[in-house]
């Protein structure tokens, strides 16, 4: 099993994301909630980033946090999986540690 | 399967403790456990037993207190980061000789030992701050 990590900063915020992906191992996961939403948006500076890791990261948003600020799942860089609190309970479960980026 | 949860940022600063009572709640309803609730750092005020937000606002620590009392939850915070941050129950404020407590039901005082045994017994560790 592999490491689940969460990024909860906007990547316009924090340089949390960017470390995250450059030190995540191939094959673990990575969840973007509450400001870290952002860093799932289309069409932002940030975007290219996201969309180049996913060949190593399997990537995961929570849904409810991007309602919380007024965006919408549409929006969503194509290949992140919406899911809400209980998918977020699922993933660390099947992942065998948790490393918050805070 | 057993979880630790670690709240290092207080009430209404951003989204940290809305986030794991959310986590909490939805692993309890999945059957999970809950083994410990570390609050470290900032997380203390989490505790407070005087905090009077707005009716329709959420308050944070009856929300917590209210979810340790109905699943037997436990509710820790850490000794030094409360002293430092006037959060004290009656005996660490009769220790100190102050002459009022504020600690919220449902929470007690402890020191990071809580913290280190809950990251060994538990099976996953999630830490929630800032």
């Amino acid at each position: 099993m592999a490491a689940l990590h969460t990024v909860n900063k906007s990547p316009f915020e924090r340089n949390s994301l960017e470390s995250c992906l450059r030190l995540a191992a191939k094959g673990s996961s990575v969840l973007l909630f509450e400001d870290g939403v952002i860093g799932a948006m289309k069409n932002t500076k940030h975007s290219d980033a996201v969309a180049n890791a996913m060949s190593d990261v399997s990537f995961y948003v929570l849904g409810p946090d991007i309602k919380a600020r007024g965006l919408n799942d549409s929006n969503v860089i194509d290949g992140i999986t919406v899911i809400d609190y209980d998918g977020f309970v699922d993933l660390t479960t099947e992942h065998h540690t948790v490393q918050s980026w805070l | 399967m057993k979880f630790g949860i670690v709240i290092n940022e207080g009430p209404y600063t951003h989204q940290a403790s809305d986030s794991a009572l959310q986590f909490v709640k939805s692993a309890l309803a999945k059957g999970h456990e809950i083994y410990r609730v570390f609050f470290y750092h900032d997380g203390v005020n989490n505790g407070t037993d005087l905090g009077v937000p707005p009716q329709d606002d959420r308050n944070l620590p009856n929300e917590w207190s209210e979810l340790a009392e109905k699943h037997g939850l436990d509710l820790v915070v850490c000794v030094a980061a409360a002293q430092r941050r006037g959060m004290l129950d009656e005996d660490e404020s009769k220790r100190n000789g102050k002459t009022s407590n504020n600690l919220i039901k449902g929470f007690r005082i402890s020191g990071l030992g809580q913290l280190i045994e809950a990251g060994i017994q538990a099976d996953r560790l999630v830490t929630f701050g800032d």
